[in-house]
């Protein structure tokens, strides 16, 4: 499930992101000892990066690489506010249409070529050219014109106002030097990239590693660690291994890892862990053109049935937060308290009896002598998705729903059943963006087949208050926008939202200068360094 | 002898036409494509975008036609781009991965047969004593178990615990810095337990065939005549009976040289090793059409060669065969 971020410099951050309130359970270990330069991280990836022309790549393996090797003209800070990278400064016009960029001097591409607007132009133009095959020139259909002024100030013009669009501008900038009047789907870039980042492209073995060095001139100074090492490591137990016998010096656990594996003293003085929610949930999508679910009292009914928190002890072990609504507890948009139902039997059996559910004698509520019975389908591969289905399935038992499971291999669930909308309910899960916008999921016009809202809710307040919320680039009004959407979904239940599952990052504790904040543990990167005595890896 | 020759080679190019035929349908069957993988569920992915990224791949044009380039390109020796985003050379893609695969397939192939033989051999010797009873529970040991399970539990151990071997991959980090003799030492490492274990997985059928077809060749009236004119028993089972009861054996190892391209997906994935097995599996699970068409085209290819050199050893073999009576 990926729900593609704005932010594509920010996929590397979200893959470990978190939240302010929620600093680390465990204290980190190992302190002291002054930064130095020199050793190197080894991570391990399920996935091999497919491209490092990020514009052409939809896989977080190939975001993880162009995170360390290119930069956007603006990235989310640690507290997950916007501020500039290779834009020192920006401004936006008062009729909010024009954003003007002011170009950082001096950044150097790791060729050597200055880095000017010629490159920003570029790779605007190169977006949205209609032979180029990417999957992000969206944001970018809304610009109107765009204009390098001189070598450091560029600016853009939109046909409206459009509060995602500043965020998009951290779409990764790539070197017009290298790729202007080329076919950029034959770059050789693809797989050895040239950016301005903090980490230099070194090799990569297909199948094995990508190795990345130090870029000693970066513009915001050195990084300490020498090396990144990004292995490839299909299997999670044998990740897990790898670590505990020092392969690899990070990875995310499970949760049980987290609670249940590495609790030894031995694993604890060997590693720091690290607990914060993921920018994720997991939810039960109802497909709303079925008469059924066109009943919001069934809707509340299944919801109130539901024991979330049990699901997230029984899933996670506990680590996870419940979910109300689909904005990651701690950012600015989520609101804390809103009209959910909460779990609640009895109010499930009422709300199903006003429905005009009675109960029959196999112990299975039904309406005109047909039952209440619905499948509920998720995809394949996903063990914490399983095991919720059967969690929800027994307790709607309990209230007189028949729940069936099915479980599908993912391309063939998305083509014959999500594209034709012929599903009862889904348990899935979305990817939270950084921006709050989340027209493409829950505006009445994202309906048609292979387009995000395949559950078809449609709400007028709703598609206002979405068209509303991305139109301003007030925060404040945003806010109030998206606290109303959040109500707006709490009452009508079109998705009864489940969890939000932490991210438990495990770090070898010869690392230092490691800084959790919102954005999770990435974010200070080049500030990590691993005391001279300790180092191990030339 | 050269019109036989000649009418198998000929053979060859409808068997594989109508292979790739049957593969290219069966792939395009199976639901979802390409551009399904990359762009399902992205909400910064519109329509026209979707059309476009199609028309790239040349999704767009009617399947008969598709189908038609590509063998068009084929008989070019072109296997095409693959389709996923990195849009590869298909060759390349393959060239990269399939030394560790075929020297992987072919140390545990002579591993297997080096050690199934004598086991087979030995087992058939002592009938039914306790030597054989022991050795069809090892050999049977190695085929129960599953080798996902037995690969873990020896990487934990000498892995982890005992830290004698390194647990994935095929390099440690730096050996490229090695000199050239460390370096061989530490691939061999490296591939010692996924070898052992396939093999270990692998002796039960080679090893269970040799030993009865060593005792019906020992059963049989010249074995007995040999023994009576008083031939020592070494003799007789090596010089006489063995060799009888290797040609069989011979043929099996025909069978198994198209097998030396595929590699095993779980044991791959398991080991981190880059091979041939999850190249196909991820192309099978991203709908990379012409990357599994490539694969599956030498594979098919290499089969119709390995059955080829098989009938002609059987003709040269058996004059029956090259004169088409049999």
């Amino acid at each position: 499930m990926k729900l593609r971020r704005r932010l594509a410099l920010l996929c590397l951050a979200a893959a470990l992101a978190g939240c302010a309130e929620e600093a680390p359970r465990q204290k980190p270990r190992g302190q002291g000892g002054a930064p130095a330069y020199g050793d190197a991280l080894v991570t391990g990836s399920i996935g091999e990066p497919s491209t490092l022309i990020p514009l052409l790549a939809s896989d977080s393996a190939s975001f993880d690489i162009a995170g360390l090797v290119y930069n956007g003209l603006v990235r989310y800070d640690k507290n997950l506010n916007l501020e500039g990278d290779l834009a020192k400064s920006w401004e936006v016009s008062p009729d909010g249409l024009d954003i003007t960029f002011h170009l950082r001097r001096g950044v150097k591409w790791h060729d050597g070529h200055e880095f000017t607007s010629r490159d920003v132009l570029y790779t605007y133009r190169v977006t949205v050219d209609p032979k180029t095959p990417t999957a992000y020139s969206e944001d970018f259909k809304q610009v109107q014109s765009a204009q390098a002024v001189d070598a450091y100030t560029f600016r853009v013009r939109y046909a409206k106002p459009f509060a995602p669009a500043l965020a998009s501008w951290g779409m990764f900038m790539l070197p017009a030097h290298l790729l202007e009047g080329k076919e950029v789907t034959k770059s050789p870039l693809a797989r050895h990239p040239v950016g301005t980042g903090p980490y230099v492209f070194k090799e990569w073995i297909p199948g094995q590693k990508l190795t990345l060095a130090a870029n000693p001139d970066y513009y915001e100074g050195a990084p300490y660690l020498a090396r990144y090492v990004y292995r490839i490591i299909p299997d999670a137990s044998t990740m897990y291994m790898e670590l505990k016998a020092g392969g690899v010096d990070m990875m995310g656990l499970s949760p049980v890892q987290y609670q249940r594996q590495t609790n030894t003293p031995e694993f604890l003085a060997r590693f720091n862990k690290y607990r914060y929610p993921a920018s994720a949930y997991t939810y039960l999508g109802y497909n709303l053109q079925l008469p059924l679910f066109q009943d919001r009292r069934v809707r509340q009914a299944i919801t109130c049935a539901i024991n979330k928190e049990e699901i997230v002890q029984g899933v996670l072990l506990g680590m996870g937060k419940v979910a109300h609504g689909p904005y990651k507890p701690g950012t600015w948009a989520y609101k804390e308290v809103v009209p959910d139902p909460g779990y609640d039997p009895a109010r499930a059996a009422a709300l199903l009896k006003e429905a005009g559910f009675v109960m029959g004698k196999d112990g299975i509520l039904a309406k005109d002598g047909k039952p209440l019975s619905f499948t509920i389908m998720t995809n394949q591969g996903n063990d914490q998705r399983a095991k919720c289905v059967q969690i929800i399935q027994r307790r709607l038992k309990k209230v007189g729903i028949d729940v069936k499971v099915r479980v599908m291999e993912w391309s063939s669930f998305l083509t014959n059943f999500i594209d034709k909308g012929k599903f009862d309910a889904v348990l899935l899960g979305w990817t939270i963006s950084q921006d709050p916008d989340q027209y493409d999921i829950w505006h009445s016009s994202k309906t048609e087949p292979k387009e995000l809202n395949f559950i078809h809710f449609k709400n007028p307040e709703m598609d206002r208050l979405l068209v509303e919320g991305r139109g301003t680039f007030d925060v404040e009004k945003r806010r109030a926008c998206y606290y109303k959407i959040q109500d707006i979904l709490a009452v009508e239940q079109p998705y009864t939202f489940l969890y939000v599952p932490d991210a438990l990052p495990a770090v070898s504790s010869r690392f230092r200068g490691i800084e959790p904040a919102p954005a999770g543990i990435m974010h200070n990167l080049i500030k990590w360094y691993v005391p001279k005595q300790e180092q191990t890896r030339d | 002898m050269a019109n036989y020759l000649l009418k198998r080679v000929l053979m060859l190019f409808p068997l594989l036409i109508g292979i790739t035929l049957i593969t290219f349908t069966v792939i395009h069957l199976a639901p979802g494509e390409p551009v399904e993988m990359q762009t399902a569920m992205s909400p910064k992915v519109s329509a026209a975008s979707r059309a476009r990224l199609r028309e790239f791949y040349g999704l767009d044009k009617p399947l008969h036609v598709q189908y038609g380039l590509w063998l068009s390109h084929l008989a070019r020796f072109d296997f095409g781009r693959s389709f996923a985003p990195d849009n590869r050379q298909v060759t390349d893609k393959i060239v990269e991965r399939i030394p560790i695969t075929i020297s992987l397939n072919v140390i545990a192939l002579i591993l297997e047969f080096g050690l199934a033989i004598p086991i087979g051999i030995l087992a058939a010797v002592h009938r039914d004593t306790l030597l054989d009873r022991g050795i069809s529970v090892f050999v049977f040991l190695g085929f129960a178990v599953p080798t996902f399970w037995l690969a873990l539990l020896c990487m934990y151990f000498f892995g982890v615990k005992l830290s004698w071997l390194p647990i994935s991959g095929i390099h440690s980090l730096g050996s490229e810095r090695l000199p050239a003799l460390a370096r061989y030492w530490d691939v061999a490492k490296h591939l010692l337990l996924p070898v052992a274990i396939a093999t270990f997985g692998s002796l039960a059928g080679l090893s269970r065939y040799m030993r009865s077809t060593m005792l019906e060749v020992l059963s049989q009236d010249y074995i007995t005549t040999a023994r009576a004119k008083g031939v020592r028993e070494r003799a007789v089972i090596y010089k006489h009976a063995l060799k009888n009861a290797l040609l069989p054996v011979i043929t099996l190892l025909g069978f198994s040289l198209p097998g030396l391209i595929g590699g095993s997906v779980i044991f791959e994935t398991i080991f981190a090793i880059p091979g041939m097995g999850q190249l196909f599996y991820q192309g099978v699970m991203s709908r990379d059409y012409p990357l599994v068409m490539g694969i599956l085209v030498i594979g098919a290819g290499l089969t119709l060669l390995g059955n080829l050199l098989a009938d002609f050893c059987y003709a040269f073999a058996d004059p029956r065969i090259r004169h088409g009576r049999g």
